[in-house]
Protein backbone atom coordinates (compact mmCIF):
# COMPACT_ATOMS: atom_id res chain seq x y z
CA UNK A 1 0.00 0.00 0.00
CA UNK A 2 2.31 2.17 0.70
CA UNK A 3 4.93 0.97 -1.80
CA UNK A 4 4.14 3.73 -4.37
CA UNK A 5 5.84 6.04 -1.30
CA UNK A 6 8.71 4.39 -0.56
CA UNK A 7 9.71 4.25 -4.63
CA UNK A 8 9.50 8.30 -4.37
CA UNK A 9 11.60 8.51 -1.09
CA UNK A 10 14.60 6.92 -2.77
CA UNK A 11 17.27 9.28 -3.87
CA UNK A 12 15.08 12.26 -1.61
CA UNK A 13 16.39 11.23 1.81
CA UNK A 14 18.71 14.46 1.86
CA UNK A 15 15.23 16.32 2.75
CA UNK A 16 13.32 13.54 4.74
CA UNK A 17 15.89 13.75 7.64
CA UNK A 18 12.53 16.01 9.73
CA UNK A 19 10.72 14.61 12.07
CA UNK A 20 9.09 15.60 15.33
CA UNK A 21 8.22 14.07 18.64
CA UNK A 22 6.00 15.18 21.22
CA UNK A 23 6.14 13.75 24.46
CA UNK A 24 3.71 14.73 26.78
CA UNK A 25 2.92 18.09 25.98
CA UNK A 26 0.46 20.66 28.25
CA UNK A 27 -0.49 23.94 27.22
CA UNK A 28 -2.37 25.89 29.88
CA UNK A 29 -3.71 29.63 29.51
CA UNK A 30 -4.03 31.35 32.47
CA UNK A 31 -3.52 30.79 36.11
CA UNK A 32 -4.99 29.74 38.96
CA UNK A 33 -8.77 28.65 39.77
CA UNK A 34 -9.10 30.51 36.06
CA UNK A 35 -6.65 28.58 34.22
CA UNK A 36 -8.14 26.79 30.66
CA UNK A 37 -6.06 23.69 30.08
CA UNK A 38 -6.04 23.70 26.28
CA UNK A 39 -3.89 20.39 26.02
CA UNK A 40 -2.99 17.74 28.56
CA UNK A 41 -0.91 15.06 28.10
CA UNK A 42 -0.04 15.50 23.86
CA UNK A 43 2.19 12.49 22.43
CA UNK A 44 3.11 11.79 19.35
CA UNK A 45 5.68 10.57 17.38
CA UNK A 46 5.81 11.92 13.37
CA UNK A 47 7.94 9.48 11.49
CA UNK A 48 10.24 11.66 8.81
CA UNK A 49 8.41 12.13 5.60
CA UNK A 50 5.11 11.07 6.56
CA UNK A 51 1.66 13.02 6.36
CA UNK A 52 0.14 13.07 9.62
CA UNK A 53 -2.99 14.80 10.31
CA UNK A 54 -4.51 16.41 13.67
CA UNK A 55 -8.35 16.06 13.89
CA UNK A 56 -10.57 17.14 16.26
CA UNK A 57 -13.89 19.29 17.05
CA UNK A 58 -13.56 22.91 18.26
CA UNK A 59 -11.62 23.40 21.41
CA UNK A 60 -9.42 20.16 21.05
CA UNK A 61 -6.36 22.41 20.79
CA UNK A 62 -5.30 20.96 17.27
CA UNK A 63 -4.34 24.94 16.20
CA UNK A 64 -2.27 25.39 19.67
CA UNK A 65 -0.83 22.50 18.81
CA UNK A 66 0.80 23.37 15.83
CA UNK A 67 1.73 27.00 17.69
CA UNK A 68 3.52 24.80 19.85
CA UNK A 69 5.12 22.82 17.26
CA UNK A 70 6.41 25.96 15.55
CA UNK A 71 7.58 27.90 18.41
CA UNK A 72 5.26 30.67 18.27
CA UNK A 73 3.73 29.76 21.67
CA UNK A 74 5.28 28.41 24.69
CA UNK A 75 4.72 24.81 26.41
CA UNK A 76 3.39 24.58 29.63
CA UNK A 77 4.35 21.35 30.42
CA UNK A 78 6.33 18.20 28.54
CA UNK A 79 8.84 18.33 25.35
CA UNK A 80 8.92 18.69 21.59
CA UNK A 81 11.79 17.42 19.85
CA UNK A 82 12.45 18.38 16.04
CA UNK A 83 15.11 16.66 14.55
CA UNK A 84 15.56 19.78 11.96
CA UNK A 85 14.59 23.49 13.27
CA UNK A 86 13.38 25.97 12.02
CA UNK A 87 9.80 24.71 10.70
CA UNK A 88 7.40 26.16 7.66
CA UNK A 89 3.80 27.01 8.31
CA UNK A 90 0.51 28.01 6.49
CA UNK A 91 -2.59 28.88 7.68
CA UNK A 92 -6.03 28.63 6.37
CA UNK A 93 -5.85 32.67 5.58
CA UNK A 94 -3.19 33.04 2.74
CA UNK A 95 -1.66 36.29 4.49
CA UNK A 96 -0.39 36.93 1.59
CA UNK A 97 1.29 41.09 2.09
CA UNK A 98 -0.41 42.99 -0.55
CA UNK A 99 2.22 45.53 -0.94
CA UNK A 100 4.09 43.03 -2.81
CA UNK A 101 3.79 40.90 -6.05
CA UNK A 102 3.05 37.01 -6.01
CA UNK A 103 7.03 36.49 -6.52
CA UNK A 104 8.57 39.29 -3.92
CA UNK A 105 5.69 37.28 -1.54
CA UNK A 106 7.83 34.07 -2.04
CA UNK A 107 11.22 35.62 -2.06
CA UNK A 108 10.34 37.29 1.27
CA UNK A 109 10.96 34.45 3.12
CA UNK A 110 14.32 33.92 1.23
CA UNK A 111 15.71 37.35 1.89
CA UNK A 112 14.61 37.15 5.58
CA UNK A 113 17.45 33.84 5.66
CA UNK A 114 19.85 36.31 3.64
CA UNK A 115 19.76 34.81 0.74
CA UNK A 116 21.40 36.90 -2.33
CA UNK A 117 18.56 38.62 -4.73
CA UNK A 118 19.63 36.21 -8.33
CA UNK A 119 19.10 33.62 -6.71
CA UNK A 120 16.30 34.91 -4.66
CA UNK A 121 14.69 35.72 -7.99
CA UNK A 122 15.66 31.70 -9.59
CA UNK A 123 14.71 30.03 -6.51
CA UNK A 124 10.93 31.76 -6.38
CA UNK A 125 10.24 30.99 -9.98
CA UNK A 126 11.41 27.77 -9.54
CA UNK A 127 9.08 27.49 -6.38
CA UNK A 128 6.11 29.25 -8.50
CA UNK A 129 6.72 26.38 -10.87
CA UNK A 130 6.38 23.61 -8.71
CA UNK A 131 3.05 25.55 -7.45
CA UNK A 132 1.85 25.76 -11.15
CA UNK A 133 1.60 29.46 -10.70
CA UNK A 134 4.20 30.24 -13.75
CA UNK A 135 3.04 33.76 -15.36
CA UNK A 136 1.79 34.62 -12.25
CA UNK A 137 4.75 36.33 -10.58
CA UNK A 138 4.32 39.92 -11.58
CA UNK A 139 0.39 39.72 -10.20
CA UNK A 140 -0.38 41.08 -7.05
CA UNK A 141 -1.98 38.66 -4.70
CA UNK A 142 -5.74 40.37 -4.96
CA UNK A 143 -5.84 39.38 -8.55
CA UNK A 144 -5.99 36.07 -7.93
CA UNK A 145 -8.41 33.24 -6.68
CA UNK A 146 -8.42 31.87 -2.65
CA UNK A 147 -7.14 28.87 -4.08
CA UNK A 148 -4.00 30.47 -6.25
CA UNK A 149 -3.25 32.25 -2.80
CA UNK A 150 -3.22 29.35 -1.05
CA UNK A 151 -0.52 28.09 -3.52
CA UNK A 152 1.06 30.74 -3.48
CA UNK A 153 1.45 30.41 0.87
CA UNK A 154 2.74 26.96 -0.39
CA UNK A 155 5.43 28.29 -2.25
CA UNK A 156 6.38 30.77 0.41
CA UNK A 157 6.28 28.25 3.49
CA UNK A 158 8.82 26.05 0.95
CA UNK A 159 11.04 28.62 0.39
CA UNK A 160 11.56 28.52 4.28
CA UNK A 161 13.12 25.13 2.89
CA UNK A 162 12.39 23.72 6.05
CA UNK A 163 12.01 19.30 6.19
CA UNK A 164 8.29 19.79 8.26
CA UNK A 165 5.84 21.70 6.99
CA UNK A 166 2.97 22.66 9.25
CA UNK A 167 -0.72 23.40 7.89
CA UNK A 168 -3.07 24.88 9.84
CA UNK A 169 -6.46 24.05 8.16
CA UNK A 170 -4.83 25.69 5.00
CA UNK A 171 -7.81 24.60 3.02
CA UNK A 172 -10.76 25.60 4.77
CA UNK A 173 -12.21 28.34 3.61
CA UNK A 174 -12.13 27.04 -0.50
CA UNK A 175 -14.58 25.41 -2.45
CA UNK A 176 -14.44 21.17 -2.64
CA UNK A 177 -13.56 22.02 -6.43
CA UNK A 178 -10.57 23.68 -5.68
CA UNK A 179 -9.87 21.67 -2.14
CA UNK A 180 -10.05 18.32 -4.51
CA UNK A 181 -7.00 20.24 -6.45
CA UNK A 182 -5.10 21.25 -3.68
CA UNK A 183 -5.06 17.79 -2.35
CA UNK A 184 -3.61 16.57 -5.41
CA UNK A 185 -1.26 19.10 -5.37
CA UNK A 186 -0.16 19.15 -2.30
CA UNK A 187 0.35 15.31 -2.65
CA UNK A 188 2.75 15.39 -5.47
CA UNK A 189 4.47 18.04 -3.69
CA UNK A 190 5.10 16.04 -0.44
CA UNK A 191 6.10 13.00 -2.46
CA UNK A 192 8.58 15.10 -4.48
CA UNK A 193 10.29 17.51 -1.74
CA UNK A 194 10.25 14.52 1.00
CA UNK A 195 8.25 16.46 3.19
CA UNK A 196 6.83 15.76 6.64
CA UNK A 197 3.88 17.10 6.63
CA UNK A 198 1.76 18.42 9.61
CA UNK A 199 -1.64 18.84 8.90
CA UNK A 200 -4.94 20.17 10.94
CA UNK A 201 -7.90 20.08 9.95
CA UNK A 202 -11.68 19.03 10.89
CA UNK A 203 -12.72 17.50 7.87
CA UNK A 204 -12.48 13.81 8.32
CA UNK A 205 -12.49 12.44 4.87
CA UNK A 206 -9.76 15.53 4.21
CA UNK A 207 -7.68 13.49 6.78
CA UNK A 208 -8.37 10.39 5.38
CA UNK A 209 -7.55 11.48 1.90
CA UNK A 210 -4.38 12.62 3.06
CA UNK A 211 -2.92 11.27 5.79
CA UNK A 212 -0.36 8.30 6.38
CA UNK A 213 -1.43 8.60 9.98
CA UNK A 214 -4.76 10.51 11.09
CA UNK A 215 -4.82 11.80 14.89
CA UNK A 216 -8.01 11.91 16.38
CA UNK A 217 -7.73 14.68 19.42
CA UNK A 218 -10.60 14.81 22.29
CA UNK A 219 -11.59 17.92 23.10
CA UNK A 220 -11.15 20.55 26.34
CA UNK A 221 -8.80 19.37 27.32
CA UNK A 222 -6.99 17.73 24.03
CA UNK A 223 -5.42 14.11 24.18
CA UNK A 224 -4.74 11.86 21.63
CA UNK A 225 -7.93 9.86 21.52
CA UNK A 226 -6.83 7.27 18.79
CA UNK A 227 -4.28 7.26 16.56
CA UNK A 228 -5.48 5.72 12.93
CA UNK A 229 -3.11 4.30 10.55
CA UNK A 230 -4.50 5.26 6.69
CA UNK A 231 -3.13 2.58 4.94
CA UNK A 232 -4.58 3.03 1.79
CA UNK A 233 -2.97 3.06 -1.52
CA UNK A 234 -2.09 6.73 -3.06
CA UNK A 235 -2.86 8.80 -4.90
CA UNK A 236 -6.53 8.72 -3.37
CA UNK A 237 -10.00 9.86 -4.06
CA UNK A 238 -12.25 12.02 -1.30
CA UNK A 239 -14.88 10.15 -2.83
CA UNK A 240 -13.58 6.58 -2.96
CA UNK A 241 -15.36 3.91 -1.42
CA UNK A 242 -12.20 2.78 1.26
CA UNK A 243 -11.57 6.57 2.40
CA UNK A 244 -15.46 6.68 3.00
CA UNK A 245 -15.80 3.56 5.12
CA UNK A 246 -12.65 4.78 7.45
CA UNK A 247 -14.01 8.48 7.11
CA UNK A 248 -17.42 7.16 8.26
CA UNK A 249 -15.56 5.30 11.44
CA UNK A 250 -13.83 8.04 12.44
CA UNK A 251 -16.69 10.60 12.27
CA UNK A 252 -18.67 8.23 14.59
CA UNK A 253 -15.78 8.01 17.01
CA UNK A 254 -15.57 11.68 16.50
CA UNK A 255 -19.63 12.44 17.12
CA UNK A 256 -19.12 10.39 20.27
CA UNK A 257 -16.26 12.53 21.52
CA UNK A 258 -18.44 15.69 21.06
CA UNK A 259 -21.82 13.66 22.35
CA UNK A 260 -19.62 13.33 26.11
CA UNK A 261 -19.80 17.15 26.21
CA UNK A 262 -23.36 17.29 26.29
CA UNK A 263 -25.49 18.98 28.75
CA UNK B 1 -8.12 1.13 -8.18
CA UNK B 2 -6.42 2.76 -11.68
CA UNK B 3 -9.29 4.22 -12.05
CA UNK B 4 -8.20 6.62 -9.44
CA UNK B 5 -4.90 7.00 -10.53
CA UNK B 6 -4.84 10.54 -11.27
CA UNK B 7 -2.76 12.04 -14.43
CA UNK B 8 -0.39 14.17 -13.66
CA UNK B 9 -1.42 16.49 -17.61
CA UNK B 10 -4.56 15.97 -16.12
CA UNK B 11 -4.16 17.70 -13.09
CA UNK B 12 -2.14 20.33 -14.42
CA UNK B 13 -4.87 20.92 -16.60
CA UNK B 14 -7.71 21.20 -14.31
CA UNK B 15 -5.37 23.67 -12.32
CA UNK B 16 -4.81 26.02 -14.89
CA UNK B 17 -8.49 25.64 -15.77
CA UNK B 18 -9.70 26.61 -12.92
CA UNK B 19 -7.29 29.36 -12.36
CA UNK B 20 -8.83 30.67 -15.50
CA UNK B 21 -12.45 30.66 -14.28
CA UNK B 22 -11.64 31.71 -10.93
CA UNK B 23 -10.24 35.29 -12.20
CA UNK B 24 -12.39 38.23 -13.07
CA UNK B 25 -11.36 39.06 -16.18
CA UNK B 26 -10.66 42.74 -16.61
CA UNK B 27 -11.49 43.63 -20.20
CA UNK B 28 -11.21 47.88 -20.00
CA UNK B 29 -8.02 49.34 -20.74
CA UNK B 30 -6.10 51.40 -17.89
CA UNK B 31 -6.64 54.44 -20.03
CA UNK B 32 -10.39 53.94 -20.86
CA UNK B 33 -10.64 53.32 -17.16
CA UNK B 34 -8.69 56.49 -16.27
CA UNK B 35 -9.96 58.70 -18.78
CA UNK B 36 -14.04 57.97 -17.47
CA UNK B 37 -12.92 58.56 -14.20
CA UNK B 38 -11.10 61.66 -14.79
CA UNK B 39 -14.54 62.72 -16.33
CA UNK B 40 -16.68 61.75 -13.62
CA UNK B 41 -14.26 63.43 -11.32
CA UNK B 42 -14.07 66.51 -13.41
CA UNK B 43 -17.52 67.75 -14.59
CA UNK B 44 -19.13 67.95 -10.53
CA UNK B 45 -16.08 70.82 -9.83
CA UNK B 46 -16.74 72.71 -13.00
CA UNK B 47 -20.36 72.76 -12.06
CA UNK B 48 -19.53 73.88 -8.68
CA UNK B 49 -17.20 76.47 -9.48
CA UNK B 50 -19.81 78.22 -12.29
CA UNK B 51 -22.09 78.31 -9.11
CA UNK B 52 -19.46 79.71 -6.58
CA UNK B 53 -18.38 82.43 -9.72
CA UNK B 54 -21.98 82.87 -10.27
CA UNK B 55 -23.32 83.86 -6.89
CA UNK B 56 -20.30 85.78 -6.51
CA UNK B 57 -21.24 87.99 -9.33
CA UNK B 58 -24.52 88.54 -8.25
CA UNK B 59 -23.53 89.63 -5.05
CA UNK B 60 -21.54 91.88 -6.74
CA UNK B 61 -24.23 93.66 -9.31
CA UNK B 62 -26.67 93.71 -5.94
CA UNK B 63 -24.25 96.77 -4.34
CA UNK B 64 -24.41 95.08 -1.28
CA UNK B 65 -20.92 96.55 -1.15
CA UNK B 66 -18.54 98.75 -2.93
CA UNK B 67 -16.76 97.55 -5.90
CA UNK B 68 -13.24 98.57 -4.22
CA UNK B 69 -14.32 96.40 -0.92
CA UNK B 70 -15.70 93.49 -3.64
CA UNK B 71 -14.74 93.69 -6.60
CA UNK B 72 -16.11 91.41 -9.24
CA UNK B 73 -15.05 88.19 -10.47
CA UNK B 74 -14.03 89.28 -14.11
CA UNK B 75 -11.91 92.47 -12.08
CA UNK B 76 -10.05 89.31 -9.56
CA UNK B 77 -9.30 87.64 -12.29
CA UNK B 78 -8.02 90.15 -14.53
CA UNK B 79 -5.38 90.90 -11.87
CA UNK B 80 -4.40 87.29 -11.16
CA UNK B 81 -3.93 86.64 -14.50
CA UNK B 82 -1.42 89.90 -14.40
CA UNK B 83 0.07 89.59 -11.44
CA UNK B 84 0.71 85.94 -11.95
CA UNK B 85 2.90 86.76 -14.71
CA UNK B 86 5.49 88.87 -12.58
CA UNK B 87 8.73 87.70 -10.73
CA UNK B 88 6.82 89.39 -7.45
CA UNK B 89 4.45 86.36 -7.95
CA UNK B 90 6.75 83.59 -8.84
CA UNK B 91 8.94 84.42 -5.65
CA UNK B 92 5.69 84.76 -3.51
CA UNK B 93 4.86 81.67 -4.47
CA UNK B 94 8.07 80.22 -4.19
CA UNK B 95 9.47 81.77 -0.66
CA UNK B 96 6.09 79.90 1.06
CA UNK B 97 5.98 76.73 -0.64
CA UNK B 98 10.04 76.53 0.62
CA UNK B 99 8.70 76.75 4.09
CA UNK B 100 6.13 74.41 3.50
CA UNK B 101 8.28 71.57 2.23
CA UNK B 102 10.66 72.58 4.71
CA UNK B 103 8.49 72.52 7.56
CA UNK B 104 6.68 69.24 6.35
CA UNK B 105 9.81 67.47 5.53
CA UNK B 106 11.00 67.91 9.36
CA UNK B 107 7.36 67.16 10.30
CA UNK B 108 7.21 63.16 8.80
CA UNK B 109 10.74 62.59 10.53
CA UNK B 110 9.33 63.99 14.17
CA UNK B 111 6.45 62.70 13.39
CA UNK B 112 7.27 58.84 12.04
CA UNK B 113 9.89 58.36 14.58
CA UNK B 114 7.73 59.76 17.47
CA UNK B 115 4.89 57.69 16.18
CA UNK B 116 7.32 54.59 15.92
CA UNK B 117 8.29 55.27 19.27
CA UNK B 118 5.22 54.93 21.02
CA UNK B 119 3.53 52.36 19.38
CA UNK B 120 5.94 50.55 20.28
CA UNK B 121 6.89 51.11 24.12
CA UNK B 122 4.15 51.07 25.86
CA UNK B 123 4.56 53.63 29.13
CA UNK B 124 5.59 56.32 26.49
CA UNK B 125 2.13 55.34 24.96
CA UNK B 126 0.31 55.25 28.48
CA UNK B 127 2.36 58.89 29.16
CA UNK B 128 1.87 61.14 25.78
CA UNK B 129 -0.55 59.25 23.71
CA UNK B 130 -3.22 61.29 24.45
CA UNK B 131 -0.97 64.33 24.38
CA UNK B 132 -0.37 63.59 20.82
CA UNK B 133 -3.69 63.95 20.28
CA UNK B 134 -4.71 66.94 22.46
CA UNK B 135 -1.93 68.41 20.35
CA UNK B 136 -4.10 67.81 17.36
CA UNK B 137 -6.62 69.38 18.13
CA UNK B 138 -5.14 72.68 19.59
CA UNK B 139 -5.22 75.18 17.17
CA UNK B 140 -1.59 76.21 15.89
CA UNK B 141 -2.32 80.01 16.22
CA UNK B 142 -2.28 79.57 20.09
CA UNK B 143 1.57 78.84 19.28
CA UNK B 144 2.53 82.17 17.85
CA UNK B 145 3.19 83.98 20.88
CA UNK B 146 4.82 81.83 22.23
CA UNK B 147 7.01 80.82 19.08
CA UNK B 148 7.65 84.92 18.52
CA UNK B 149 9.18 84.93 22.25
CA UNK B 150 10.90 82.05 21.76
CA UNK B 151 12.87 82.80 17.94
CA UNK B 152 12.10 86.73 17.62
CA UNK B 153 10.12 87.23 14.34
CA UNK B 154 11.87 84.87 12.29
CA UNK B 155 11.85 81.97 9.74
CA UNK B 156 12.48 79.61 13.18
CA UNK B 157 9.30 80.86 14.36
CA UNK B 158 7.33 79.78 11.47
CA UNK B 159 8.93 76.56 11.18
CA UNK B 160 8.44 76.08 14.67
CA UNK B 161 4.18 76.50 14.49
CA UNK B 162 4.56 74.32 11.16
CA UNK B 163 5.92 71.14 12.78
CA UNK B 164 4.09 71.81 15.72
CA UNK B 165 0.95 71.81 13.78
CA UNK B 166 1.69 68.69 12.00
CA UNK B 167 3.37 66.33 13.58
CA UNK B 168 0.63 65.04 16.13
CA UNK B 169 -1.29 63.80 13.16
CA UNK B 170 1.64 62.09 10.99
CA UNK B 171 2.63 60.57 14.48
CA UNK B 172 -1.16 59.49 14.97
CA UNK B 173 -0.77 58.19 11.42
CA UNK B 174 1.58 55.74 11.71
CA UNK B 175 0.04 55.17 15.46
CA UNK B 176 -3.25 53.72 14.10
CA UNK B 177 -1.72 52.01 11.01
CA UNK B 178 0.72 49.94 13.72
CA UNK B 179 -2.34 49.01 16.02
CA UNK B 180 -4.20 47.85 12.75
CA UNK B 181 -1.87 45.37 11.35
CA UNK B 182 -3.36 42.64 11.03
CA UNK B 183 -2.06 39.39 14.07
CA UNK B 184 -2.37 37.24 10.43
CA UNK B 185 0.45 39.25 8.89
CA UNK B 186 2.39 39.24 12.06
CA UNK B 187 2.13 35.85 12.41
CA UNK B 188 3.55 34.91 9.32
CA UNK B 189 6.26 37.38 9.90
CA UNK B 190 7.04 35.41 12.97
CA UNK B 191 7.04 31.58 11.57
CA UNK B 192 9.15 32.89 8.61
CA UNK B 193 11.63 34.14 11.42
CA UNK B 194 11.51 37.68 11.33
CA UNK B 195 12.61 39.35 14.62
CA UNK B 196 12.30 43.04 15.84
CA UNK B 197 13.99 45.20 13.55
CA UNK B 198 13.18 42.95 10.33
CA UNK B 199 9.57 42.24 11.37
CA UNK B 200 9.44 46.28 11.34
CA UNK B 201 10.72 46.62 7.90
CA UNK B 202 9.57 43.31 6.38
CA UNK B 203 6.00 43.94 7.54
CA UNK B 204 4.98 46.40 10.32
CA UNK B 205 5.78 49.45 8.14
CA UNK B 206 4.63 48.49 4.78
CA UNK B 207 1.43 47.53 6.48
CA UNK B 208 0.89 50.64 7.93
CA UNK B 209 1.23 52.51 4.47
CA UNK B 210 -2.30 53.54 3.90
CA UNK B 211 -3.09 54.87 7.09
CA UNK B 212 0.45 56.30 6.92
CA UNK B 213 -0.46 58.10 4.11
CA UNK B 214 -3.37 59.36 5.59
CA UNK B 215 -1.87 60.52 8.46
CA UNK B 216 0.45 62.48 5.99
CA UNK B 217 -2.45 64.20 4.32
CA UNK B 218 -3.89 65.53 7.21
CA UNK B 219 -0.51 66.52 8.50
CA UNK B 220 0.05 68.06 5.31
CA UNK B 221 -3.45 70.66 5.81
CA UNK B 222 -2.10 71.24 9.43
CA UNK B 223 1.05 72.50 8.46
CA UNK B 224 -0.46 74.93 5.30
CA UNK B 225 -3.18 76.07 7.46
CA UNK B 226 -0.05 77.22 10.35
CA UNK B 227 2.23 77.89 7.59
CA UNK B 228 -0.64 80.34 6.31
CA UNK B 229 -1.34 82.02 10.25
CA UNK B 230 2.00 82.50 10.58
CA UNK B 231 2.65 84.38 7.44
CA UNK B 232 0.36 86.84 8.58
CA UNK B 233 1.85 87.28 12.20
CA UNK B 234 5.27 86.89 11.17
CA UNK B 235 6.41 88.80 8.37
CA UNK B 236 9.85 88.43 8.58
CA UNK B 237 11.74 91.33 6.60
CA UNK B 238 12.79 91.04 3.07
CA UNK B 239 11.05 87.85 2.88
CA UNK B 240 7.88 88.84 0.42
CA UNK B 241 5.63 85.16 0.64
CA UNK B 242 2.37 85.13 0.00
CA UNK B 243 1.15 85.97 3.31
CA UNK B 244 3.39 89.14 3.98
CA UNK B 245 2.00 90.54 0.14
CA UNK B 246 -1.47 89.35 1.26
CA UNK B 247 -0.97 91.99 4.59
CA UNK B 248 0.46 94.66 2.62
CA UNK B 249 -2.74 94.16 0.06
CA UNK B 250 -4.76 94.51 2.55
CA UNK B 251 -2.63 97.77 4.12
CA UNK B 252 -2.96 99.20 0.29
CA UNK B 253 -7.34 98.51 0.58
CA UNK B 254 -6.46 96.16 -2.18
CA UNK B 255 -9.05 93.67 -2.07
CA UNK B 256 -9.05 92.52 -5.83
CA UNK B 257 -5.13 91.70 -4.80
CA UNK B 258 -6.23 89.99 -1.23
CA UNK B 259 -8.45 87.50 -3.53
CA UNK B 260 -5.85 86.51 -6.18
CA UNK B 261 -3.94 85.53 -2.84
CA UNK B 262 -7.00 83.69 -1.60
CA UNK B 263 -7.44 81.70 -5.06
CA UNK B 264 -3.41 80.98 -5.18
CA UNK B 265 -3.50 79.26 -1.27
CA UNK B 266 -7.08 77.37 -2.43
CA UNK B 267 -5.41 76.26 -5.69
CA UNK B 268 -1.95 75.03 -4.12
CA UNK B 269 -4.33 73.11 -0.93
CA UNK B 270 -6.36 71.90 -4.31
CA UNK B 271 -3.48 70.57 -6.12
CA UNK B 272 -1.75 69.16 -2.97
CA UNK B 273 -4.61 67.09 -2.24
CA UNK B 274 -4.65 65.50 -5.44
CA UNK B 275 -1.39 64.56 -5.44
CA UNK B 276 -2.69 62.56 -1.69
CA UNK B 277 -5.76 61.34 -3.51
CA UNK B 278 -3.39 59.86 -6.19
CA UNK B 279 -1.12 58.17 -3.88
CA UNK B 280 -4.23 56.92 -1.91
CA UNK B 281 -5.78 55.47 -4.60
CA UNK B 282 -2.44 54.09 -5.78
CA UNK B 283 -2.06 52.33 -3.21
CA UNK B 284 -5.58 51.20 -2.94
CA UNK B 285 -5.21 49.54 -6.68
CA UNK B 286 -2.21 47.55 -5.89
CA UNK B 287 -3.86 46.72 -2.78
CA UNK B 288 -7.08 45.45 -3.61
CA UNK B 289 -8.98 47.63 -1.24
CA UNK B 290 -10.80 49.68 -3.87
CA UNK B 291 -13.59 48.14 -5.67
CA UNK B 292 -13.53 48.33 -9.34
CA UNK B 293 -15.33 51.08 -11.07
Amino acid sequence: MTQTRTETRVGETARAAGAVVLTDVVKRYGRGPGAVTALDGVSLTVAPGSFTCLLGASGCGKSTLLSLVAGLDDLSGGAIEHVDHPVAMMFQESALFPWLTVQGNVEIALRVRGVGRAERRRRALELLETVRLTGFAHKRPHELSGGMRQRVALARALAQDASVLLMDEPFGALDAMTRDLLHDELERIWREQGLTVLFVTHNVREAVRLGDQVVLLSSRPGRVLEVYDVGLERPRRIDSAPVAALAARITDALREEVGRHAG
Amino acid sequence: MPAETVDAGTSRDLVSGLDALERTPITETRWGRFASRLWAGTWPKVLALALVIGAWQALFLSGWKDPWVLPSPLAVWEDLAAYAATPDYAQAVLITMQRALTGFALSVVVGSVLGIAVARFKPLRAAIGSLITGLQTMPSIMWFPLAILLFKISESAILFVVVLGAVPSIANGIISGIDYVPPAWRRVGAVLGMQGFQLYRHVILPATLPSFVSGLKQGWAFAWRSLMAGELLVIVAGQGSIGALMQGAREFNDSARVLTWIITVLVIGILVDTAFKAADDRIRRTWGLAADR
